[in-house]
């Protein structure tokens, strides 16, 4: 029974914060959403020329993807943020809330626009006459006649703008914004479906309230019975009072904010560095489910405060570099790369988690390919799935060509699902991780690099510029330096990842920390 | 000058895109009290001359004034709302109650609640409604109730001009019947002064004080009932009168036979 899964009173422990913070962002996108697309409606039922280009524009938004649009935002305000640092000294967060905030406005007003304009263009021509001849205003009218007739269309679109808002407002957890797409991107990643099934649940059901009530109200009007549009309005009350009371608390100054990346060897780590800041008397809170580069970037504008980045990855995508260097040389390099960015590299947790190309044991073996250079022998019959960031990146295409490797096909998937395709045989090779539990669990072999193409890619810690001289915080992350073990960190990802006998983050991280190495 | 309530001089009203002017060279007056129907052939430009009095239409050329006033000048809104206006699609506001409905425009002139109630108790009574209809909703209405509440609401801020476009079209025979003659007294008891639009020409006959004829945006010619019946000057006109005329023959001869 799934009330009984301790999974489940964790997924519950979680709801007021990712619950109220996944409310004040709906409601305030929603409400701006209306704000602007109210008057924008009215404006475009009344000049047909401004209707066509509106309408096809919201449209457009429309057919952008969620995550594709909250993605988007993202880089675009943190270069209008990095202008206003440079224009007024006054650099806004690019992170979390203000690009979700705006993404979700957008996508909120096409229906309601949309509805504004049918409804206003659906009252019959003799009661405008008749508003016109009794002696209205224009605005009169519009407030007396046109938008209470005008209404239940009107409400109709901004219902399905809730809607819309509440369900793609859980795809704001990469940009950083906490919501209740946090149970679905961790549950996604550690393969722990009571999360996904609750964070989905949750926002159905918070949609669905919100959806009755604003149908309460919209009724309420129409009826002309007041008891129920001030049940609705009520009811709305109490749903943004409850966006308001809790989780606020941990955005307080002097809190540790932790990142963490998409995936479950991200979540244990930053769950370890919380149990060690906590055990030092720090007060600390995670931020899980940041997209790649938004790590980096929140931790570069001080929006978190530390967090575990790879040396190759930031090799390629921060410096820009294609070539493929000896881990120390990247490591003495990347440090001095970041420290001109007043960015700290505490040192390296012991460990790699490189890119490689892995195979089942028992096809590498029946095709007799031990190393990558076997593999393209091969490659022509067979198939890769890798993750969405894999084949677009520069490691890719040094293997790639320092091998002359050409599949027959190449799939991308997510990650979870990659491992599982390969151990099915619906793909040959992935792109694996090489510090992954998955590749115990599944019976993988990783392929050998003889050309050394792929980089490396070390695990270190990152500390945000107004940290790098914060001693008690800064002592508290040392025990991790060096400390941890590839095989210890295999082992408990596999502890979060496996399907039988789940672990949490938190537990899996409580197994690492007594195996850390001493110094 | 100031007894002419409503007056048109020269007045041409083009509309972008016709070729044809919709009114031209129309010049009338209308006194204080006086009964005028206007009636002609669909398109002949009867709701375009109507509406140009309270400014629902701005005439190309020419000058309108309304109580000694030229109203191109005039804010149309305060104008509208002392110009009680009918007209054959009703418009009863679907969203508000016959109060509502009838009490539009003194709400708009800023009357208190107090002084409303009283005028729509006067009003539902002058249109012969009974008064707990207050409360009833448009759509529980039937059209003759409906067109009775109209006229109601444009009654309501005791305008001294009314406009009328083909009222009571829409009615069965015997409630326009009923509702026609009971206008009739209305106009007489209030001392108003009405300009009616119809197709209908007997009912322009048995009500109106003076008929004009409209055909193709101009004024064909203007007389009382009678003398338009008697001695039309036009043969337009003359057929136009044509038709009743030889119904009430036909009614003659029936009666007769019995």
């Amino acid at each position: 029974m799934i009330f009984s899964d301790p999974r489940f009173a964790q997924a519950l422990a979680r709801l007021p914060e990712y619950l109220g913070n996944h409310i004040l962002l709906s409601l305030c996108a929603l409400t701006l959403g209306i704000a602007i697309s109210l008057p924008l409606g009215i404006l475009a039922s009344r000049n047909a020329a401004l209707r066509w280009p509106m309408l096809a524009s919201a449209s457009l938004i429309q057919t952008i993807p969620g995550l594709a649009l909250l993605a988007l935002f993202y880089p675009l305000l943190l270069g209008l943020s990095n202008l206003t640092a440079m224009a007024f000294n006054a650099p806004f967060s690019a992170f979390g809330f203000l690009p979700s905030l705006l993404a979700l406005t957008l996508y909120s007003m096409l229906p309601v626009l949309r509805n504004t304009i049918t409804g206003l263009d659906g009252i019959d021509p003799a009661v405008l006459e008749a508003a016109q001849g009794t002696g209205m205003t224009p605005a009169q009218s519009l407030r007396m006649v046109e938008l209470p007739l005008a209404a239940p269309v009107i409400m109709a679109g901004i219902r399905t703008a809730a809607v819309w808002v509440i369900g793609t407002a859980t795809l704001s957890t990469p940009v950083g914004q906490t919501s209740l797409g946090n149970y679905i991107f961790t549950g996604l990643q550690t393969q722990n479906w009571v999360f996904v099934l609750f964070g989905c649940v949750a926002a159905a059901a918070l949609a669905m309230t919100v959806d009755q009530l604003l149908a309460l109200i919209e009724s309420g009007v129409k009826t002309r019975k007041h008891h129920r549009t001030l049940g609705g309005v009520l009811g709305m009350i109490a749903v943004a009072a409850a966006a308001l009371v809790p989780g606020q608390a941990q955005r307080a100054a002097g809190n540790y904010v932790i990142g963490a990346k998409t995936f479950t060897e991200q979540f244990i780590l930053a769950a370890l560095i919380e149990q060690k800041l906590r055990d030092a008397n720090l007060p600390a809170s995670r931020l899980e489910g940041l997209g790649s580069t938004v790590a980096f970037d929140a931790l570069a504008s001080n929006e978190i405060d530390v967090y575990v980045d790879y040396s190759g990855t930031l090799w390629a995508t921060q410096m820009q570099r294609t070539d493929v260097r000896p881990r120390e040389e990247v490591l003495r390099e990347l440090k001095d790369w970041l420290a001109a960015k007043n960015i700290l590299l505490l040192g390296s947790l012991g460990f790699e988690n490189s890119y490689a190309l892995a195979m089942k044991r028992s096809r590498a073996e029946a095709l007799n390919i031990n190393t990558i250079a076997d593999l393209a022998i091969h490659a022509p019959k067979l198939s890769i799935a890798a993750d969405y960031e894999f084949l677009a990146r520069p490691e890719w295409a040094a293997v790639r060509d320092a091998y002359g490797l050409r599949f027959r096909a190449q799939r991308q998937m997510q990650s979870t699902f990659m491992y599982e395709a390969v151990a099915a045989g619906e793909a040959d090779v992935i792109s694996a991780f090489s510090s992954d539990g998955r590749i115990k669990q599944y019976d993988l072999v990783v392929l050998g690099d003889p050309k050394r193409s792929l980089p490396p890619y070390d695990a270190i810690v990152l500390v945000a510029p107004k940290r790098a001289k914060d001693e008690a915080f800064l002592a508290a992350l040392r025990p991790l330096i060096g400390a941890i073990d590839v095989d210890d960190m295999r082992e408990a990802s596999l502890l979060a990842d496996r399907p039988e006998n789940k672990q949490t983050v938190e537990d899996a991280a409580r197994w690492l920390n007594p195996r850390l190495k001493k110094p | 000058m100031n007894e002419h309530v409503i007056a048109l001089h020269d007045v041409v009203q083009r509309f972008p895109g016709a070729e044809q002017a919709a009114l031209s060279g129309i010049s009338l007056e209308i006194r204080q009290g006086e009964f005028v129907a206007i009636v002609g052939p669909s398109g002949s430009g009867k709701t375009t001359l109507l509406r140009l009095v309270n400014r629902l239409a701005n005439p190309s050329a020419g000058e309108v004034l309304v109580e000694g006033e030229a109203i191109a000048a005039s804010d149309p809104v305060r104008l509208r709302r002392r110009i009680g206006y009918v007209f054959q699609g009703i418009g009863l506001f679907p969203h508000m109650s016959v109060a509502e409905n009838i009490s539009i425009t003194p709400r708009l002139l800023g009357w208190n609640a107090e002084k409303m109630q009283k005028r729509v108790g006067e009003l539902l009574a002058l249109v012969r409604l009974p008064d707990d209809y207050r409360s009833r909703m448009p759509d529980e209405l039937s059209g003759g109730e409906r067109q009775r509440v109209g006229v109601a609401r444009a009654l309501a801020a005791k305008p001294n001009i009314m406009l009328m476009d083909e009222p009571f079209g829409a009615l069965d025979p015997v409630t326009r019947d009923a509702l026609t003659r009971d206008y009739r007294a209305l106009h007489e008891e209030l001392g108003l002064t009405s300009l009616l639009i119809t197709h209908d020409v007997l009912e322009a006959l048995l009500l109106a004080d003076r008929i004009v004829v409209l055909n193709r945006g101009c004024i064909v010619e203007t007389g009382s009932p009678a003398e338009l019946m008697r001695a039309p000057k036009h043969e337009f006109t003359r057929r136009l009168m044509e038709m009743p005329e030889q119904q009430a023959k036909r009614l003659a001869a029936l009666l007769q036979v019995h």
